[in-house]
């Protein structure tokens, strides 16, 4: 069995008397593309900052390499070699390129003072590496003058920076161009094939359904499926099967509107 | 087959393959449009020495004029440098006059109680790293609006030093004769010799603001929080490391007050609160955080230092020095905003 990176065990999270989660088991192994699906406020975003470490879960068990972590935040969950690329690409708009890609992973030599040629080397190798390479841009520019797609690329060279295990994409493919989309495809694709783990969240179930290796479907902070690519057919089977949780016994109007569709046709 | 050479496709292939120039290509227009905040505040302080030669020659070229001005400017120098660092992190400090005065007030203790004046120093130090140290954990760990807060201590800080001096200033002729003296605010050649320890600290800063991690971090800090907060950087911890900055700088630039005149007053620090906080904005820093330039800020202050000189010597009564001071800091944040532009 492949080494698993991160286990997520009976997490919830409670803001007041809400409960965003409610005893999640979620685990992403080496090598595979994760894809976790779920309608808004299923309890995503949390999920993903749990993960990240920029929120701490009200109870639960966080196991990173099948060892049990305390004290878990941002700074530790960087260290565990997990990268998120949030969907709102947490840049610093008024920065260079590279001040991004380094942020709070700056280069460092003799008592804190950055490498300053290092970082541009390394940040120009990470823009070719990803292909979200232009004639216009160069590490020094700002990243407030980037187009959303060159924004997310820089996003994405932050997270491949130091050869993480488990990449985590929020949304990535939200508000970006057919061959955007298709580059950060292309980028998911290369990263499994380099062995290492990647846990994609999208709204667009055909997208996740293209890519994933393995379904997670959140709702209502529970999982309410986890399924091998093998055992769904198609994208519409998981759609159809999303519609049966949100709305147990089916939406009767919409569900007689497609019946009605399926007869005309 | 041989390739067509004058094929038109051809001619415009070659063309795609070669490099877009990016305008920071060449050295000169990237120095430039990277440093556009403090060059255009370089070019608001030479149109304004100008105007000021030119309203009298005769003043204007006499040392005696500079000489003054780089005595008390060093002073503004060692909190306006930190200071620029706070606004970029998004911050504001406005109780840096009061730990001007308190560290100040340490180092005269030790001083007057006959211990030798680099131990004031190493004090005076303490005390500022302390005291922003305070300042700051009150403003991020309480969650206290950073105007208001340090408002707050500027007058609780003062208010303590007013209650136990009762007003009375202390004389420290003992100062004129010692190591610390000479090394630190004594003149070569006509020229006082604390201006060249803060050309030593603006340049130090300018190095740690742009090519230090702390810098780095500072600058992305105050650019999105949230960011630097998912980068796993410990936003709380830069902010109230910028504070402490500013407690260092406040102490030093007190010490150095309190040397050139050999007097501590009560009300040492009292006096820089707006010069020097419309020095950091004439620098080019812009209110709203992420960027700024130390450089800028430093050139800033020595504006703002020769407006009050400058009016004065140029004629005028010294009712006009308020009216300058004010329009050339409008016209400063006119400038900047036509020269920066702000991403979202």
């Amino acid at each position: 069995m492949a080494e698993r990176i991160i286990e997520l065990r009976d997490i919830t999270k409670s803001y007041g008397q809400v409960y965003a989660l409610g005893g999640v088991n979620l685990s992403v192994d080496r090598g595979e593309v994760v894809g976790l699906i779920g309608d808004n406020g299923a309890g995503k975003s949390t999920l993903i900052k749990i993960l990240s470490g920029v929120v701490r879960p009200t109870s639960g068990d966080i196991l990173v390499r099948d060892k049990p972590v305390s004290g878990w935040s941002a700074a530790r969950s960087r260290d565990a070699g997990i990268e998120t690329v949030f969907q709102d690409r947490a840049l610093a708009v008024q920065q260079t390129i590279v001040r991004n890609i380094f942020m709070g992973r700056e280069l460092t030599g003799f008592m804190g003072w950055l490498k300053v040629n290092k970082e541009i080397e390394e940040a120009s190798r990470l823009m070719r590496e990803i292909g979200f390479t232009s004639k216009v841009f160069t590490p020094h520019s700002i990243v407030g003058q980037l187009s959303g797609g060159e924004r997310q690329g820089v996003a994405i060279a932050r997270a491949i920076y130091k050869q993480a295990e488990l990449i985590i994409l929020d949304e990535p493919t939200t508000a970006l161009s057919l061959t955007e989309t298709a580059k950060v495809f292309h980028f998911v694709r290369q990263v499994r094939a380099s062995g290492r783990s990647i846990l994609f969240i999208g709204h667009n179930i055909h997208h996740v359904f293209d890519i994933a290796d393995r379904f997670v479907v959140l709702d209502r902070g529970k999982v309410a499926l986890t399924a091998d690519r093998s055992t769904v057919k198609s994208a519409e089977e998981l759609i159809n099967f999303m519609e049966d949780v949100a709305h147990p016994g089916g939406l009767p109007g919409l569900r007689e509107a497609g019946e009605a569709e399926h007869q005309a046709r | 087959m041989e390739p067509d050479l004058e094929s038109p496709l051809r001619a415009h292939a070659g063309s795609a393959r070669q490099e877009w120039k990016h305008p920071s290509d060449h050295w000169l227009r990237g120095f430039v449009l990277d440093n556009r905040a403090s060059l255009g505040t370089l070019a608001v302080f030479i149109v304004m020495m100008a105007v000021f030669m030119v309203a009298n020659p005769t003043v204007f070229t006499t040392w005696y004029l500079y000489s003054s001005v780089l005595t008390t400017l060093p002073v503004a120098l060692f909190v306006v440098v930190p200071l620029v660092f706070v606004v970029t992190c998004g911050e504001i400090d406005l109780s840096f006059p009061a730990t001007m005065g308190f560290a100040s007030w340490v180092f005269a203790l030790v001083v007057q109680a006959g211990y030798d004046p680099f131990l004031g120093i190493a004090a005076a130090l303490l005390t500022g790293m302390l005291l922003g140290f305070l300042v700051g954990s009150l403003v991020v760990y309480g969650g206290l609006s950073s105007l208001i807060a340090t408002l707050g201590m500027n007058f609780l800080l003062r208010g303590l030093i007013q209650i136990v001096n009762e007003g009375k200033s202390m004389a420290l002729t003992s100062l004129s004769g010692s190591w610390a003296y000479k090394i630190l605010s004594s003149q070569i050649y006509g020229i006082p010799v604390q201006i060249f320890w803060a050309i030593a600290f603006v340049v130090l800063s300018a190095m740690l603001y742009n090519r230090h991690r702390f810098g780095a971090q500072v600058r992305v800090v105050g650019d999105n929080p949230d960011s630097a907060q998912q980068m796993g950087i410990d936003v709380k911890r830069v902010r109230v490391k910028v504070f402490v900055f500013v407690g260092i700088g406040a102490a030093i630039a007190g010490t150095f007050s309190v040397m050139i005149n050999f007097t501590w007053w009560p009300t040492a620090g009292d006096g820089y609160l707006l010069p020097v906080l419309a020095s950091v904005f004439v620098g080019g820093t812009p209110t709203w955080g992420g960027i700024g330039t130390v450089v800028g800020g430093a050139i800033g202050a020595v504006t703002v230092s020769f407006i009050q000189t400058g009016v004065v010597a140029a004629g005028l009564s010294g009712f006009y020095v308020q009216f300058f001071n004010g329009l050339i800091i409008i016209l400063s944040l006119l400038g900047h905003k036509w020269n920066q532009a702000r991403y979202r």
